[in-house]
């Protein structure tokens, strides 16, 4: 229960602040927008490109991965924010009330989600009005959105156990540079099919390529390697559970 | 005259200098187009199968992307660090001195254009490295120099501008979202005759970047295209000289402030 | 006897490739008393203070808060404490009472009494008109007040400060003194207040122990620390610079010399009555100095005759001598 209260406190004042200045908030619904506008917009013709056979076309294509993108992002930011919180000082404030300290986690990781989830709304009725075809059902979109979420947590708890063993502004880059990386060497411009040499490699063995195809597949009305899809998300949430934590403890054994 | 040019070195010199001490500022503008372009050039690959593709290497089309990107580096740092000069009071003690402001912007940018062509060095080694050729010749690739030169002392000069018009290096860094935005609406990873959307195209055809990136992507695959060298040269020099001019007068307001 | 509300047994702290900040604490602190932990800057107060409210592990020794190890038992004792740390830590961008909300929510206050509790805190520590204003237009005094606000918001049974007015104004410093005797009069509160000021220590403080270089060099009730040092001093400042080694001559008959920035000072052997006899001696040599004073022993007095330094200027030193060895290394 307190745990819960805790999550709630530091959920809220992360949400609080973040919609209550502009300069917080816009980046977080622009860059989105503006990176939809220039991949779907600007790239368009590669559905002529021989063996392009996405069905949905492209605006749907790069849909779906501007939507994890802002998912993997909203976490990153909200690591920023963690990391200003402990160079400030602010965290130790959280770190004094909460009896358990895996609830201050837990709050920011709420935070994460509610924030994205406002871009989210923003980013699908914007594709939507600028005619996105979609073919899946609701439980195809479901299924989209569902693992957008766990991309979202996946990414908040890499950027907090960085924050937390860093504890500055400065370890900005490092939370994310290795996402910009692991998100750009997946199929982000043409299917895998269309990818050669190291790039396709790279992209085979890239766990967001499953992730991303299986997000292609929902919003075609194709689900494809959806269980594969799913564990490898989950199993990403699992494995930056324990970075987290590991990086809590690091900063309460730093005081 | 002389007193003025070594002025002008030393001011030069301390840019460079004080570019070099902070690793971020010589990593990033390296680091970061080097990445975007081993991936562009993986991903976009499929793109040269596209009808009317100027090239088969990706390489060789996306090779001029880092050129600007680091001229947008260039505006970052010219802005930080003159804003930094603001708030520190340099540019008040500079006041109090026979030094006359226009030294100091001129070595600023000096030492700016020093640093961008540096990095056009690095861009052209990597670019040979993974098998690009410059069309143009060694004419061409000393044609490069000179154009990164001008597009650097045009986005510098803007980074001065901004910093001495607010004196604040947040301002000047809060400028990087809109720079990002004309490197990304324009013919940077599509050439502007194969747009599909033809509102995209139209916005990549009144964005100057994408002239400037043309310029350089000409020298690459083309050769000699007068037009596009015209339109490249002649933007990157209308942005240098307004840039420049706008930034005297702020510096002349600032200093009849301080 | 009731178990101590805090107590430390050879607490230890030490940092990397730095000096031991903590060298060995033990303390026991009384429910209900207010504890002051005095020592120059850089002797060890905060980090001390870290280690008891679970926010740094100690290096090895034990400490015990309201009855739970801070160690294992971390999440106990933070539910039993408050803290108002050196930096106050507040978020610029909330208002007072929306700091209250959170803390409140921190600490799992129902719902229900949230408001109410905010609003009695915020009346109490004089913020009433300023709560819902953004902390980044507060005052120093302001920002000090609402941490202390922030602190109570559980009802604690136990509160430390660590130098909570440390760049207030002397009313202000007057109003948390007064506040932070009603806790401890009224409410019971234990108080464990860390200071660099010898007055905020005096006043407030039932006990206080002196802390040196990481270690308790004197504990006691001010008045009995102050009576062991003992006697008096008496200063005297020469008219003219000739007079000084005349001057000194005479009130060493009466006494051990001690330090004196302007003229010569003695500790008195016979403690207040030796006055007249000084008085008496110097009117005998014809000497006449410009200034005359008694003092009584401070808390300073104390820490010069346990450490040989001054307690004022001490933390300077210190801090200095620990950036050249942070250097050397």
């Amino acid at each position: 229960m307190r745990n819960l209260s805790v999550a709630q406190g530091v959920a809220w004042r992360t949400l609080h602040n973040v919609f209550t200045n502009p300069s917080l908030l816009l980046p977080s619904l622009i860059f989105p927008l503006f990176f939809f506008t220039a991949f779907a917009g600007g790239l368009s013709s590669i559905t002529n490109v021989p063996g392009f056979d996405f069905p949905n076309g492209y605006t749907a294509f790069q849909f779906v991965f501007v939507l994890l993108q802002s998912a993997a992002f909203g976490g990153v930011f909200t690591g920023f924010g963690i990391a200003r919180d402990f160079e400030s000082g602010f965290a130790r404030r959280l770190l004094l009330a909460a009896p358990n300290r895996l609830g201050i986690v837990l709050g920011y990781a709420v935070a994460a989600l509610g924030r994205w989830l406002v871009t989210a709304a923003f980013l699908t009725v914007v594709a939507l009005a600028v005619g996105m075809n979609v073919s899946g059902s609701g439980i195809d979109l479901f299924g989209l959105y569902a693992l957008a979420v766990i991309v979202n947590l996946a990414a908040v708890l890499w950027a907090a156990g960085v924050a937390m063993r860093f504890r500055t502004m400065q370890a900005g880059p490092v939370m994310q540079f290795p996402v910009f990386l692991v998100l750009f060497f997946a199929p982000v411009y043409v299917p895998l099919a269309l990818l050669h040499g190291w790039i396709h490699v790279v992209a085979t063995v890239n766990p967001v390529t499953r992730v991303l195809e299986a997000g292609r597949g929902f919003i075609s009305g194709d689900p494809t390697e959806v269980g594969l899809a799913f564990v490898t998300a989950v199993a990403l949430v699992a494995a930056f559970s324990l970075w987290a934590v590991r990086g809590l403890r690091k900063a309460e054994a730093a005081g | 005259m002389s007193a003025f040019a070594d002025q002008v070195y030393l001011l030069g010199r301390r840019s460079v200098v004080r570019t070099v001490r902070q690793p971020a500022n010589v990593v990033a503008p390296l680091l970061f187009p080097m990445l975007l372009l081993a991936v562009n050039s993986g991903g976009l690959k499929a793109e040269t199968h596209l009808p009317g593709f100027p090239t088969d290497s990706f390489w060789a089309f996306a090779l001029a992307v880092p050129f600007i990107q680091g001229a947008l580096f260039a505006t970052m740092n010219t802005g930080t660090d003159l804003a930094r000069d603001i708030q520190t009071g340099f540019l008040n003690r500079l006041s109090l001195t026979p030094m006359r402001g226009i030294t100091l912007l001129t070595g600023q940018l000096g030492g700016v254009i020093v640093m961008s062509v540096a990095q056009a060095a690095v861009y052209v080694g990597v670019g040979f490295a993974v098998g690009v050729r410059f069309a143009s010749g060694p004419a061409g690739v000393a044609l490069v120099f000179v154009f990164m030169a001008l597009v650097a002392l045009a986005f510098g000069a803007l980074g001065a501008f901004a910093a001495l018009r607010t004196g604040s290096g947040e301002a000047v860094q809060s400028l990087f979202p809109a720079f990002f935005v004309f490197l990304f609406i324009s013919s940077m990873n599509m050439p502007r005759n194969l747009i599909e959307a033809s509102w995209f195209r139209g916005l990549a055809t009144a964005n100057p970047v994408s002239y400037l990136l043309e310029c350089v992507r000409s020298l690459i695959i083309t050769g000699w295209d007068a037009e596009a060298l015209a339109l490249g040269f002649g933007i990157a020099a209308a942005i240098a000289v307004g840039a420049f001019v706008l930034s005297i007068w702020a510096l002349r307001e600032r200093m009849a402030r301080s | 006897m009731p178990d101590p509300a805090v107590q430390a047994d050879k607490l230890v702290r030490e940092f990397k490739k730095g000096p031991r900040a903590v060298d060995g604490i033990d303390l026991a602190v009384a429910p209900g008393e207010i504890y002051g932990f005095l020592g120059p800057n850089g002797a060890g107060k905060s980090t001390t203070v870290h280690m008891l409210t679970t926010l740094l592990p100690p290096t090895s020794g034990t400490a015990r808060v309201a009855g739970f190890d801070v160690v294992r038992e971390g999440p106990q004792v933070r539910m039993r404490i408050g803290a108002a740390l050196q930096e106050a830590a507040l978020d610029p961008l909330l208002t007072g009472r929306e700091h209250l909300r959170l803390q409140a929510s921190l600490q799992a206050i129902p719902r229900l009494e949230r408001t109410s509790r905010a609003d009695e805190l915020l009346a109490r520590v004089g913020l009433g008109q300023a709560a819902d204003r953004k902390v980044r237009g507060y005052s120093g005094g302001m920002k000090r007040r609402l941490d202390l606000a922030l602190a109570l918001v559980h009802r604690p049974e136990i509160l430390f400060l660590d130098e909570p007015t440390t760049g207030l104004d002397v009313q202000s410093r007057t109003a948390l003194w007064a506040e932070v005797s009603r806790l401890a009069s009224h409410d019971g509160v234990t108080v464990f207040l860390t200071t660099q000021y010898l007055e905020e220590a005096d006043v407030l403080a039932d006990r206080v122990g002196i802390i040196d270089h990481g270690r308790i060099v004197a504990e006691g009730t001010p008045a009995a620390l102050k009576a062991e040092v003992g006697r008096p001093t008496v200063e005297a400042i020469p008219a003219s610079e000739d007079e000084l080694p005349r001057l000194a001559a005479i009130l060493e008959r009466f006494g051990e010399r001690v330090t004196s920035p302007k003229g010569v000072a003695v500790r008195l052997a016979d403690g207040e009555v030796g006055l007249a006899d000084v008085v008496r001696a110097l009117d005998a040599e014809g000497l006449e100095p410009e200034n005359l004073q008694l003092h009584q022993p401070s808390l300073d007095d104390v820490f010069l005759a346990k450490t040989g330094r001054s307690l004022e200027g001490a933390g300077d030193e210190d801090e200095e001598q620990a950036g050249l060895a942070m250097e050397s290394t």
